[in-house]
C-alpha cells in the first residue's frame, strides 16, 4: 500500500473531506454515547433540537459560534504559516481583560468606546503572541510550548486581577471582574436573545482575513513562508517579518473574540468564560482546513455540537462532556480526511 | 525571609519534591523516547489525563493498585498507538495529532468519569499507594526520609531513569532508536525498519507518560478530577528540551521543577500579601525560562518531526 | 563463469512514468560494471530495486543463484550486497562505529558487543586501506571520510557484491583516483562491483564493462575495453544534441566586481580574500569540486548573506549589504542551486512564483494588493517566450519537469533584462534538451550584454559557455584563465588548487 501524491485536488473532495470527517466522528462518538445507555441517534435528533430546533436555541448556537469564528480564524492564519499558535485561550483571555478593565471606566461615547475597545482587545491578544514568536525568531524555542504555558499563566493573572483590583464588588457567588460601562454592550442582533452584533463583527473579519491572506502582498508571501521558507527566502522574503506579521494577526484575532466577548456576553471577565474557546479554534481552523470561509461553517458547526450537546445532556442524561469527545475525534478525523485529499492510495 | 530559607531545611519539603516529580520523570522520559525516535508526541496531557483516570478507575472498580497502573500503562499504549499510526505510516502533521490526541484523551476521560460519577457528588476516593519504608535506609538521618520512604512507582521511576539511559546508549535497540530519531533513511539502509521502530517508540513513551498520570490519582491524590494534570504534560515537552534529550538530565530537571513547585506550595504559607496566583504561575514561567536557556544549543535529533517516507530522499 | 548477480526483466512504475523497462542485466566474478546514463534514465531507481530499497514491480533478482526477495534491504544485506549511496545514510550526531553497527545486532540482545564491533571495523579499514576513527562523530568528518564509513558499513555487513551510486559526484581529483585504486583492490579481494556514473572518464578508466541506461532500457552493453567515449556519449544520449556553440564576441567593462571579499559562516571562512571581476558580455566560469565555497558564493551573490569585509559592486553601486530585492533592484538575476529547495514554491501556482522575487514592484502590486491579472499575463509571456512546457499561468508548479521549472526561473530571472546575472549550477539534473535550452539562454544573455557569473561542477559546461575560468577551492579563487588556455591538465592543477597566490587581476 502506497500514498501517491494528487496532481490536483477534486472540488468534490474539498467538500465531502469535512463532512465524511464528521461522519465518521458522530458514528464514533455514538459509540460512547450507546455506552451511557442512551440510543445514539436519539441523542443526535435531542442535539439539532437543542441547538437548531427553536428561534432562541439559533441563536444561543450563533452567540456560542461568534467567538469560535474568531479564534478558528487566528488558529487558521497561524497553522497556514506553520506557527504552532496553541495560545488562543491565552489570547482570548488577555483580549476579555483589557476590554473589562479600560472599558469599565472608560470616557468615551458608546459607538467611539466599542471600537476603541476592540482594538485594544486585539493589541492585546497580538502582543501576547508576538513574545513567543520572538522567542521562536530569536532564541529557536518552539512556540508550541511557550503557547501553551502562556495560557495557563495568563488565566492565573485573570484570577488574580478579578480577586484584586478589578474586583467586582456587586458578584454575589462566582468571583468577577467589574463589568463594561453600559455604554459598551453591544446591540443585540436580534432582540430579546443573546446574539449581538458581534456575531457580524466575526463574518466580517472573516472576510477581512480572507483577502488579506489571497489578495494581498502579505498573504502571498506568509503563503509562500509557510509552503517553502528557503524558497521564499531566496526571493527575498523576510521570514522573520512574516512570522511576525502573522503572529500579530493570529493573536489579534484571538483577542478580538475575548473583547467581544465581553462586549456582548459578558460584561466582565470571569475565569470560567471560556469552555475552551481557544483549544475549539484549533479544531474549527482544522475542520474548514484553514480556509477562511470554511471557518465560519465549521465554528457554526462546533457551536451546534456545544449548544446542542447541553441540551441533550439534560434531556438524556448523556454527560455533557459528549461534546468535547465529538469535537476531538473530528479533528483526527479531518486530519485523516484531509490526507486522502491530497494523496491517492495505490497498491 | 528567614521563614522562607528555614523551609529549605525541612526534609518534608524534599521528600515532597521526589513525589511531585515521579509523573514528571515518568512523563519526561515517555516523551524523550518518542522524540528520540523522531516523533513528537504532544498527545502527553491527554494521555496523563487519561492514564490518571484509568488508573482511579480500575481501582474503583475493585481491581488493585499494580493493575491499575497497568491498565494506564495500556490505554497509554493505545493512545500512542493511534498518534504513531496517524503520524508515521501516514505521516500527518505531528502537531495536530498530538494536539487531537489530548483533546481526545481529554475528552473521553471526563465523559467516562462522569458516567460514574455524577456531577455535584464528592469524587470518590480510592485507597492509593503508602509510603514503603526500605529497612534500615529509611532510619538514616535527613536522606532517610527523603530517599527511602517513598512510594513503590517512585521508586520505579528512578529506576526506570537507569534503565532507559542503558538501552538508549548501550543496547542495540537504543541504537536503532537513536538512529532512526537521526536519519531514518540509514536505518532503513541497514535492513531494519524505521516505521517499526517509530511506532513500538512511541507507543512505549505514551504508556511511560500514562504511568505518570497514575501516579496522580494512585498515588498522589487519591480520588480523579478534571484538570487535575494542570499541565504538567506540556511542562514535560519542556524538560525534554531543557535535559536535551538525555535521560539523565531529564531527571535533574523533573527535580527541579519538583523543587520549584513543592517550594512554592510551601511559600505561600509563610509570605504574606502575595496573591496566590503569583506562586502558582512560577513554575511555568520557569519553564519558559529554561526552555529559552537552552533551546540554542540544543541538539535536537536531526529528523525530529520530519516524516519518513520511503524512496522519497 | 556462473554470475554472481543475475537482473532479469526488471520494470518498475511510478504512475505514469515507466523508471525501468524490462531490464536484463549480469555481474561476473571480481568484475567492475559500471552503469551509464543521464540523469532520469533509471540508473539509481535500478540499484535502489537490486538493494531492497523499492521493488520491482516484475522481474527477479538473483544473487549468487538465490533468488532475492523483493523490497527487503535485510535480504539483500544477508545475501551479501552492499549499497554506498549517492546521498550517504549516516547520521551527523552519532559516531562511525555506531553508524557502522546499527543492524548488525539482534535488537532483542540486551547489550551492544562495542569492542568486538571495533575490532572487526578496525579490521576491515586496514585490509582495505579505508582509515577512519571509530569514535568520531560523522559531522566532524569531511566527504571524503564520510564516504569511507558508507563504504565500510557495507564491508562491515561482508558484501560481496558493492554497488557505488555516483562515488566520485562529491570527491577531488586525486580522491576519487584513490577511490578507484580502492575499488581495484577490492576485486582482487573477490568483491564484485557495480557503479553508476555519468561521468565518461571515469567508465574507460575504471570499469570492465559498461551498460549504457536510457529511458529506463538498456540500450547496450560493451567491453569497455571495446568501446569509446565518442559511441558511449551518443549511446548516452541517443541523438546528437547539439549544444549551442559560443560565440567570441567584444567584451565590456567590469559589471560586478568583488575585492577581497570574505564570508563567514559560524565564525569559519567561506569566502577567503576572494576578488574577482564579471564584464559585461562575458561569462564567468567559477569550477570545483562541490563543497569548496560554491554555496557561500552563490549566496553572497544572491543577496542572502553580506561580506564580513571587502567590496563587492555592482554598476558601481556597492551591493554587498543588500537583500535579495536590493540586488534585483540593482539589476541582478539569479538561477539558484537547488530550484527544489531555493528556486520555486511547489505548491504555488506558475505566475505566483514568476512573480514572487518582485511582488512589490509596481508592476505587480498596488498599495498591499496583488494585481493578479498584472501578474498572469507576465506569466503567460514567461511561458511563451521561454518556451516553458506544460504550463499555463495558473498550472500548480510542481507539476512542471524539472527542465521545465528551470526555464520559469532562468525566464522570470532574464526577463528583466538584468545587468548581472548569477547562474549556480543551472543544468543540474536535467536531461540533454533542457541542457542545451538553458545554454542557449544564457549565451544570448551574454549576447545582449549580461554579465554572468556561472558556477558549474560540469567542467564540460564551463568551458563550453565560459569566456575566463578560474577554480574555486578551499573558499579560495584561483587566478582567471581565458578558455581557450583551459584545457584539462590546466584545469586539474586549478581545481587541486595550484596556482600562483600573488595578484588576483581583475
Amino acid at each position: 500500500m502506497r500514498l501517491e501524491r494528487r496532481a490536483h485536488v477534486p472540488l468534490y473532495l474539498v467538500v465531502v473531506a469535512p463532512l465524511a470527517a464528521v461522519a465518521v466522528a458522530l458514528i464514533l462518538a455514538g459509540a460512547l454515547i450507546a455506552a451511557a445507555g442512551v440510543s445514539p441517534a436519539t441523542a443526535y435528533a435531542e442535539m439539532l433540537r437543542g441547538a437548531l430546533g427553536s428561534r432562541l436555541s439559533v441563536t444561543e448556537m450563533l452567540t456560542r459560534a461568534t467567538p469560535l469564528i474568531l479564534t478558528g480564524l487566528a488558529a487558521a492564519v497561524a497553522f497556514r504559516a506553520r506557527l504552532w499558535n496553541i495560545g488562543g485561550e491565552g489570547q482570548f483571555f488577555v483580549g476579555a481583560l483589557v476590554t473589562a478593565w479600560v472599558g469599565h471606566s472608560l470616557a468615551l461615547p458608546g459607538p467611539i468606546g466599542i471600537p476603541v475597545l476592540m482594538v485594544l482587545g486585539m493589541a492585546s491578544g497580538a502582543l501576547l503572541l508576538a513574545g513567543p514568536a520572538y522567542l521562536r525568531l530569536r532564541f529557536s524555542v518552539d512556540e508550541v510550548v511557550t503557547t501553551l504555558l502562556l495560557n495557563f499563566i495568563v488565566i492565573l493573572f485573570v484570577g488574580l486581577m478579578i480577586e484584586g483590583p478589578l474586583r467586582d464588588p456587586l458578584a454575589f457567588g462566582w468571583p468577577s471582574s467589574v463589568p463594561v460601562d453600559g455604554d459598551f454592550r453591544l446591540p443585540d442582533l436580534v432582540t430579546r436573545t443573546r446574539l449581538h452584533i458581534g456575531f457580524l463583527v466575526a463574518i466580517v473579519a472573516a472576510g477581512a482575513v480572507w483577502l488579506i491572506l489571497a489578495r494581498t502582498v502579505f498573504g502571498a508571501e506568509t503563503r509562500a513562508a509557510g509552503l517553502n521558507a528557503s524558497a521564499a527566502a531566496f526571493a527575498g522574503i523576510s521570514l522573520p517579518r512574516t512570522l511576525m506579521g502573522v503572529a500579530l494577526l493570529s493573536g489579534a484575532l484571538a483577542g478580538l473574540a475575548g473583547s467581544v466577548e465581553v462586549l456582548g456576553v459578558t460584561a466582565g471577565v470571569t475565569t470560567t468564560m471560556s469552555p475552551g474557546f481557544g483549544y475549539a479554534g484549533i479544531v474549527v481552523a482544522m475542520l474548514a482546513a484553514l480556509h477562511p470561509a470554511g471557518v465560519v461553517a465549521a465554528a457554526i458547526f462546533v457551536a451546534t455540537v456545544f449548544v446542542g450537546a447541553d441540551a441533550m445532556s439534560r434531556a438524556t442524561g448523556v454527560p455533557s462532556f459528549i461534546a468535547d469527545v465529538i469535537v476531538a475525534l473530528c479533528l483526527l478525523t479531518m486530519l485523516v480526511a484531509l490526507l486522502f485529499t491530497t494523496y491517492r492510495v495505490r497498491r | 525571609m528567614m521563614d522562607a530559607l528555614e523551609l529549605l531545611l525541612n526534609t518534608n519539603l524534599w521528600a515532597a519534591v521526589l513525589r511531585i516529580a515521579t509523573p514528571l520523570i515518568f512523563g519526561v522520559l515517555g516523551a524523550l523516547l518518542c522524540e528520540r525516535s523522531g516523533v513528537l508526541n504532544l498527545g502527553i496531557e491527554g494521555i496523563m489525563t487519561m492514564g490518571a483516570m484509568a488508573g482511579w478507575l480500575t481501582v474503583y472498580m475493585g481491581g488493585d493498585l499494580w493493575t491499575g497502573l497497568l491498565v494506564a500503562a495500556i490505554c497509554g499504549g493505545l493512545m500512542g498507538l493511534l498518534h504513531a499510526m496517524l503520524t508515521v505510516p501516514l505521516g500527518l502533521s505531528q502537531h495536530v495529532s498530538g494536539l487531537g490526541i489530548t483533546l481526545f484523551a481529554s475528552a473521553l476521560s471526563y465523559y467516562l468519569y462522569r458516567l460514574i460519577v455524577t456531577v455535584g457528588d464528592l469524587p470518590p476516593t480510592i485507597e492509593p499507594f503508602r509510603p514503603l519504608d526500605i529497612p534500615i535506609l529509611s532510619d538514616i538521618p535527613v536522606l532517610g526520609p527523603i530517599l527511602f520512604s517513598q512510594t513503590i512507582p517512585t521508586y520505579l521511576a528512578l529506576l526506570s531513569v537507569v534503565v532507559m539511559a542503558y538501552v538508549l546508549a548501550r543496547t542495540p535497540l537504543g541504537l536503532a532508536i537513536r538512529m532512526t530519531g537521526e536519519n531514518p533513511h540509514a536505518v532503513e539502509a541497514q535492513g531494519l525498519n524505521p516505521i517499526r521502530i517509530r511506532i513500538g517508540a512511541v507507543v512505549a513513551g505514551s504508556a511511560l507518560m500514562s504511568v505518570g498520570g497514575a501516579f496522580l490519582t494512585t498515588a498522589a491524590f487519591n480520588s480523579f478530577f478534571p484538570e487535575m494534570v494542570q499541565g504538567r504534560g506540556w511542562i514535560c515537552i519542556a524538560l525534554v528540551v531543557f535535559a536535551s534529550w538525555r535521560p539523565g538530565k531529564a531527571l535533574l530537571g523533573a527535580l527541579l521543577f519538583a523543587f520549584f513547585d513543592a517550594y512554592q506550595l510551601r511559600l505561600q504559607t509563610v509570605v504574606e500579601g502575595v496573591p496566590y496566583q503569583l506562586f502558582l504561575m512560577a513554575p511555568y514561567v520557569l519553564s519558559i525560562a529554561a526552555l529559552i536557556l537552552v533551546a540554542r544549543r540544543a541538539q535536537v535529533p536531526e529528523a525530529l518531526m520530519t516524516p519518513y517516507r520511503r524512496g522519497e530522499r | 563463469m556462473t554470475p554472481v548477480l543475475e537482473l532479469q526483466d526488471i520494470t518498475k512504475r511510478f504512475g505514469t512514468l515507466t523508471a525501468n523497462d524490462d531490464v536484463t542485466l549480469t555481474l561476473g566474478q571480481g568484475e567492475i560494471l559500471a552503469l551509464l546514463g543521464e540523469n532520469g534514465a533509471g540508473k539509481t531507481t535500478l540499484m535502489n530495486i537490486l538493494f531492497g530499497h523499492y521493488a520491482a514491480d516484475e522481474g527477479t533478482v538473483r544473487v549468487f543463484g538465490k533468488e532475492l526477495p523483493s523490497g527487503k534491504p535485510r535480504a539483500a544485506i544477508e545475501a551479501g550486497v552492499g549499497m554506498v549511496h549517492q546521498h550517504f545514510t549516516l547520521a551527523g550526531n552519532l559516531t562511525v562505529l555506531e553508524n557502522v553497527m546499527l543492524g548488525s545486532e539482534s535488537l532483542l540482545s540486551p547489550s551492544s558487543g562495542r569492542a568486538a564491533a571495533c575490532r572487526k571495523l578496525m579490521q576491515i579499514s586496514d585490509r582495505f586501506g579505508l582509515p577512519v576513527t571509530p569514535e568520531a562523530l560523522i559531522a566532524e568528518l569531511s566527504v571524503g571520510e564520510r564516504q569511507r564509513v558508507e563504504i565500510l558499513k557495507a564491508l562491515y555487513r561482508d558484501a560481496r557484491i558493492l554497488i557505488l551510486d555516483e562515488p566520485t559526484a562529491v570527491l577531488a581529483r586525486p580522491e576519487a583516483q584513490r577511490l578507484f585504486e580502492t575499488l581495484r583492490d577490492m576485486t582482487r579481494e573477490g568483491l564484485s562491483l557495480i557503479f553508476i556514473s555519468h561521468k565518461l572518464h571515469e567508465v574507460m578508466a575504471t570499469s570492465d564493462r559498461v551498460a549504457v541506461l536510457r529511458g529506463g532500457r538498456i540500450v547496450a552493453e560493451r567491453k569497455t575495453a571495446d568501446t569509446s567515449p565518442e559511441e558511449l556519449a551518443e549511446l548516452m544520449v541517443g541523438r546528437k544534441v547539439e549544444r549551442p556553440v559560443r560565440q567570441g564576441h567584444e567584451i565590456g567593462a567590469p559589471v560586478l566586481i568583488a575585492e577581497k571579499v570574505r564570508v563567514e559562516e559560524k565564525g569559519e571562512a567561506r569566502l577567503d580574500d576572494v576578488s574577482f571581476a564579471v564584464h559585461k558580455g562575458e561569462i564567468l566560469g567559477i569550477v570545483g569540486v562541490s563543497g569548496n565555497g560554491q554555496a557561500a558564493l552563490g549566496a553572497l551573490l544572491s543577496g542572502l548573506t553580506t561580506p564580513v569585509s571587502g567590496a563587492l559592486t555592482l554598476a558601481g553601486q556597492d551591493v554587498g549589504p543588500l537583500g535579495p530585492r536590493g540586488m534585483i533592484r540593482a539589476g541582478a538575476g539569479r538561477v539558484p542551486e537547488d530550484r527544489h529547495a531555493e528556486g520555486a514554491v511547489g505548491e504555488l501556482a506558475v505566475w505566483e512564483n514568476a512573480v514572487l522575487e518582485r511582488l512589490r514592484s509596481p508592476d505587480f502590486s498596488r498599495r498591499g494588493f496583488v494585481r493578479q491579472a498584472a501578474c498572469k499575463s507576465y506569466a503567460a509571456e514567461l511561458i511563451a517566450r521561454f518556451d516553458i512546457r506544460g504550463a499555463a499561468p495558473d498550472t500548480r508548479t510542481r507539476l512542471l519537469s524539472g527542465g521545465n521549472i528551470q526555464k520559469l526561473i532562468l525566464g522570470r530571472c532574464l526577463s528583466i533584462g538584468p545587468r548581472f546575472v548569477l547562474a549556480n549550477q543551472p543544468t543540474r539534473g536535467l536531461d540533454e534538451g533542457a541542457i542545451a535550452a538553458v545554454h542557449a539562454e544564457l549565451l544570448a544573455a551574454r549576447a545582449e550584454g549580461a554579465a554572468i557569473l556561472l558556477i558549474s561542477e560540469e567542467l564540460e559546461e564551463a568551458v563550453a559557455l565560459s569566456d575566463r575560468i578560474q577554480a574555486i577551492v578551499k573558499g579560495r579563487l584561483s587566478q582567471p584563465v581565458p578558455a581557450h588556455d583551459a584545457d584539462a591538465r590546466t584545469l586539474g592543477l586549478m581545481m587541486a588548487g595550484v596556482w600562483k597566490e600573488d595578484d588576483h587581476a581583475a
